[in-house]
Parts: C-alpha cells; structure tokens; sequence
C-alpha cells in the first residue's frame, strides 16, 4: 500500500525524525522524496519470482557472539567529552518532560 | 467465576492483554562489554557502543541468549532457532542511537503459554504471544536543573526480555495472577530479579471492554505501571472508565494512558494522531540469530523445576492441599526451606509452621526465609517432637519462640527449659486433686449443673502443670474426677 507522499506526509516525517523543515520547503520536499523513492521503485523491474527473501546479505555466516565479561566501561570522561554540555558527569539536553 | 461489569446496556466482560518488560541478569551489556550493575556513578558504565558513537558495531552477549532461551522454556514456548533483530525507531534523549534494537516479526520465542491459580481454586491458561529480546534505554533526571534535563545512560542497553501475552486475561485478578506467576518463573530460572518496585521488572497493560460474544474492543494502553497490585488498580479503573464512556454513547480511542497511583486513576499521555511511528527495519549492523543445536540442548539441562511443577510435587509427594502448595512455592528459597524441613518429617505440619508461625516471626523481624532464625533442621524436628507426645502443640508455640530467640535445637530447648510434656497418669491425677481441693465451691457448682466450668478447671490444671500436662490425658481425667 504505497503511502501517498504529500505536504502532510513530509511534515510528519520531520516531526518523526526531530527536523524542522519551513513550511516553504515543503513543496520543494515532496518533489524531492518523490524522485528518490521511483529511483529505488526501478528496483520492482527484476524478476524475484524465484528468490527467497534474505534478512542480509550474509546469510550463511553466524552472528557473532560475545562472552558475558565486562571488557568496557569506566570511560566517562570519553564519553561526554564530546558533549555540547554536561554536568557532573551528566550529558546535558533541552529539558525535556512528558 | 467471570468478572463482570454491569452497566446500563447490559453486561461488560474486560480483556487485557500484558507486555511485560523483563531486566535481563547478566554482567555485561546485551551489545556491549560495559557493567549492568545497579547504582554506578552517572555514565561510568557506558561504552561507546552504549552511546550511539558513529561507526560503533553491536555484538550480542551470548549469556543474555540462553536466558531468553530458558525463559521461553518456561513459558512452553516454541524457541525460534532463527530471530532477527530489528530497529525500532524513534528519538528521545534517553537512546542514543535514534533507535532501539529490539526484534520485530521474528522473535527468539513465540506461543506459549501460563497456567494461572485463582482464588476460588480455578486455574486459567494465559497464552504468551511471544518473548523478545531488545536494550533498555537510559534514564533522564528532569528536576536538577530549570531548563535542562540530565541523562544517564548507564541502563542504556542492557538487554531486556519484553514478554507480551494475548488478550486472554478477563478480570484484574486473572491479572494479578499471570504476573506474580511470571514473576515467580524469571526468578526460578534466574533470568530477571522480578523487582517491580526497583525497575526491573516493568509492566503494560492493554485494557479494552465488550459485551461477551461481541468483537474485541478498542484498547487503550496503560503505560510502565509499576507494581502488582497498581496494574490491578489500574486495568479496574479503566474498564470501568470505558464503560460508563461508551454508554454515555462516547467512543474508546486507541491511545496511551497513565497510571496517578495517588489518585487511582488513568489519563491521556499520547492520543494516536500524535502517536509514534517506529518504523522498524531489520538492523543491517546484526545478522540473523541462529540457534545451534547445542546452545538448546544445554539450556534444557539447566532448566530448573519450575513453580508449576513443583506445586504438583508437593501435592502428590507430601500430601498439601493445592493452596497451600502454591503459596510455598511461589518464592524459590521458601520452597526449598520447606523442603529440607519437610523431609523425613511430617509434612503437612511443618507447611503449617511454616505459613503460620514462621512467616509471622519473619514478617515482624523483617527479615526474608535465608535469615531465618529457626533453621529447617530445627523446625522438622521440632514437628518431631510433637508428633510423638515429647511436647504438645501448646508448648510448641513456645519451644518454638525459645528457637527464634536462641537458635537453639528444640531437642535442647526441651532439656534445659524442662518443656518435656507429663503423660504419666499418677502425675497429671496428682495436679488434678489439688485443684479439685482447693476448689471445693467451683466442683459443687460444676456438679450442679455448670458445665461451662470445664474450660475454668482445665486452665487451672494446665497452669498448675506449667503447661506442660498432655492436654488430651489432662482432659479425659479431669471430666472423670469431676464427675465424681
């Protein structure tokens, strides 16, 4: 069932995806999203009739597995170092309550 | 015995469905090799996996595998030797990454099923839809500061087991039921502590109300409930929210609610026009989950009994009615207290001290079943004792003080207090006379016709005997003194 792609779809897009998108791009956007989704649509021409669907495209490898040790952790400072703010070890972000 | 709610167009059945969020024990994180220990210093147990860095790769922990694997087992569910992991999408301050990694169409565990115990005895079967596996997010502290929010993404990560049941649950009992039994499984098995009040375990509940026979309702959901007894209050609550609406001719909207547990009631959190649009795909950072052979054949060995089975046990082994059974086994250390205090000994009574006196002395202590002060051992052998006339019943309830007390061995505690019960007949005779005695008003009375006095002339007598006469002995010779 494609989704019609208009003005309402790409603002809720920018909603979903935290994007302020001005109100006069929008037309601009839908063109836009519209082009990029037909190129990817050429992909409806091949002839998958006898292709099962792959989940990845290394199908036949084994997902690799750890063992439950603690190797990492205990690099705070790296962590928050690229923060754009912090405190008391804390990231720092617009306040943000439900 | 279904739950009913009566209103004015006839009546209303409720149907709830359960998605229960399980914290996973383990070390180390689902994707990464950061701590999961509770209570670290903000952000010390992050890795840069945990913290969304560009080009950090996931890389599953093999521990939080299996116990997802055992848990489906004790669920009777199918484990699928093939899951995927997909990207659940949405932004927040609490993930990171934009997205969860959590499992969409292809859980590790589908369709099983709980058998569920109801007061009135009844059991009810509550399917499981499926079990899977996905990271916690971090925590956001929202009043340490007048415009910003502070985040903590030392829970971000650890891996969780979301277990959502089908709508099969019909009263806020049934409710109450299928959690404190999937409680009492994760924590037999190991796999989550079951904690709701600490986080680690989390609950959400989809309520909807129809008239019986009709087609299902529209749901709400109510949101991360945080205790056993709140989720009861709160799907009650709801139910009957939608039920005075609809017959006001209103209409239930799917959205997502809030439990107030100060006011007992449920409000508007999100409604569905602004609701979230995940929009999951396979995460192309993970191949597919396959499950080898050997990975379920060593989970199945390392199964444990599990709560139901082991009820099953205690009524076919040790003779208890069937509610009894469950209330020893619902917390795994009581069971096994029982256990070693129940075997070679009569059981039926020890369950008995143990519901009774013992639960009592650790409720007024504080303290949980390992800490008991009176250890299986004792207990077992102070039924012992009982059993074949050493004390009687009543000076049991203080032998077994003495052992909560002392922590001594009631073979000892009989020795030293001297609690050892008097059978032989010439003696209780004896104590007996001297009542009757000194008493010579009270049997001229008795004799007269005042049968109530019995119960006077047995507490002289069990007094003068400092508790220690048997009291049936006591009893029968007392009624034939008396009678002259």
């Amino acid at each position: 069932m494609p989704m019609p792609i208009d003005k309402d779809m790409v603002k809720r897009l920018g909603i979903l995806s935290r994007l302020s998108i001005p109100e006069e791009n929008t037309e601009e956007m839908v063109t836009e999203i519209k082009k990029i989704i037909s190129w990817v649509d050429q992909l409806k021409d091949v002839n998958t009739d006898d292709v099962l669907p792959m989940n990845s495209v290394v199908e036949d490898m084994d997902l690799p597995e750890r063992k439950d040790e603690i190797t990492d952790g205990d690099i705070r400072d790296a962590v928050i170092k690229n923060a754009p703010d912090q405190m008391d070890g804390y990231f720092l972000v617009p306040k943000v309550v439900e | 015995m279904s739950y009913i709610i009566k209103g004015e167009t006839g009546d209303w059945e409720i149907v709830v469905g359960l998605e229960v969020h399980c914290e996973v024990i383990s070390k180390a994180k689902l994707f990464s090799g950061a701590p999961t220990a509770f209570g670290a210093e903000a952000n010390t147990q992050v890795s840069f996996v945990d913290a969304g860095f560009p080009g950090m790769l996931p890389v599953i922990n093999h521990e939080c595998v299996e116990q997802a694997i055992k848990t489906g087992m004790g669920l009777n569910a199918t484990v699928n030797k093939k899951s995927i992991f997909a990207r659940k999408n949405y932004y927040y301050a609490d993930l990171p990454n934009g997205y969860q990694i959590s499992q969409s169409d292809k859980p590790i565990i589908s369709d099983g099923y709980i058998d569920v115990d109801l007061e009135n005895g009844e059991t009810r079967r509550i399917g499981i839809e499926r079990l899977h596996l996905e990271q916690d997010a971090g925590k956001l502290m929202h009043d340490q500061h007048p415009s910003k929010s502070f985040v903590d993404l030392n829970r971000a990560g650890v891996a969780l087991m979301e277990i959502v049941s089908r709508p099969d649950i019909r009263s806020p009992e049934e409710a109450g039921a299928y959690l404190r039994e999937l409680r009492s499984i994760v924590r037999y098995i190991g796999s989550c502590d079951g904690n709701m009040d600490e986080g680690s375990m989390r609950c959400d509940a989809n309520v909807s109300v129809r008239h019986p026979g009709d087609p299902l309702g529209t749901r709400a959901e109510i949101k991360n409930v945080n205790s056993i007894r709140f989720v009861m209050q709160a799907i009650e609550y709801e139910a009957k929210r939608q039920v005075e609406l609809l017959e006001e001719g209103g209409k239930v909207v799917q959205e997502t609610r809030k439990f107030d547990s100060v006011k007992g009631i449920t409000k508007t959190m999100r409604s569905k026009e602004t609701a979230v649009d995940y929009r999951y795909f396979y995460d192309p950072d993970l191949i597919p989950l396959r499950l080898s052979d050997e990975t379920i054949e060593k989970c199945r060995k390392e199964m444990p009994e599990l709560p139901s089975a082991k009820k099953n046990r205690f009524v076919k082994d040790f003779g208890l009615p069937a509610y009894d059974a469950g209330q020893l086994v619902a917390e795994k250390e009581i069971a096994e207290y029982f256990e070693a205090a129940a075997k070679g000994h009569d059981a039926k009574k020890v369950a008995n001290y143990i519901m009774g006196d013992l639960f009592a002395t650790l409720n007024k202590l504080g303290k949980s079943i390992k800490e008991s002060p009176v250890s299986p051992e004792n207990l077992g052998r102070m039924v012992d004792l009982i059993n074949d006339g050493t004390i009687s019943s009543r000076i049991a309830k203080d032998v077994f003080q003495f052992m909560v007390d002392e922590g001594k061995s009631p073979d000892q505690i009989v020795e030293e207090k001297g609690l050892k019960q008097v059978t032989d007949t010439s003696a209780i005779e004896k104590i007996i006379d001297d009542v009757i005695n000194e008493n010579p008003d009270k049997v001229a009375e008795y004799r007269s016709g005042k049968d109530k006095l019995l119960g006077w002339f047995v507490g002289q007598t069990m007094k003068a005997s400092k508790g220690k006469a048997n009291p049936g002995m006591l009893n029968d010779l007392l009624k034939k003194k008396l009678a002259g």
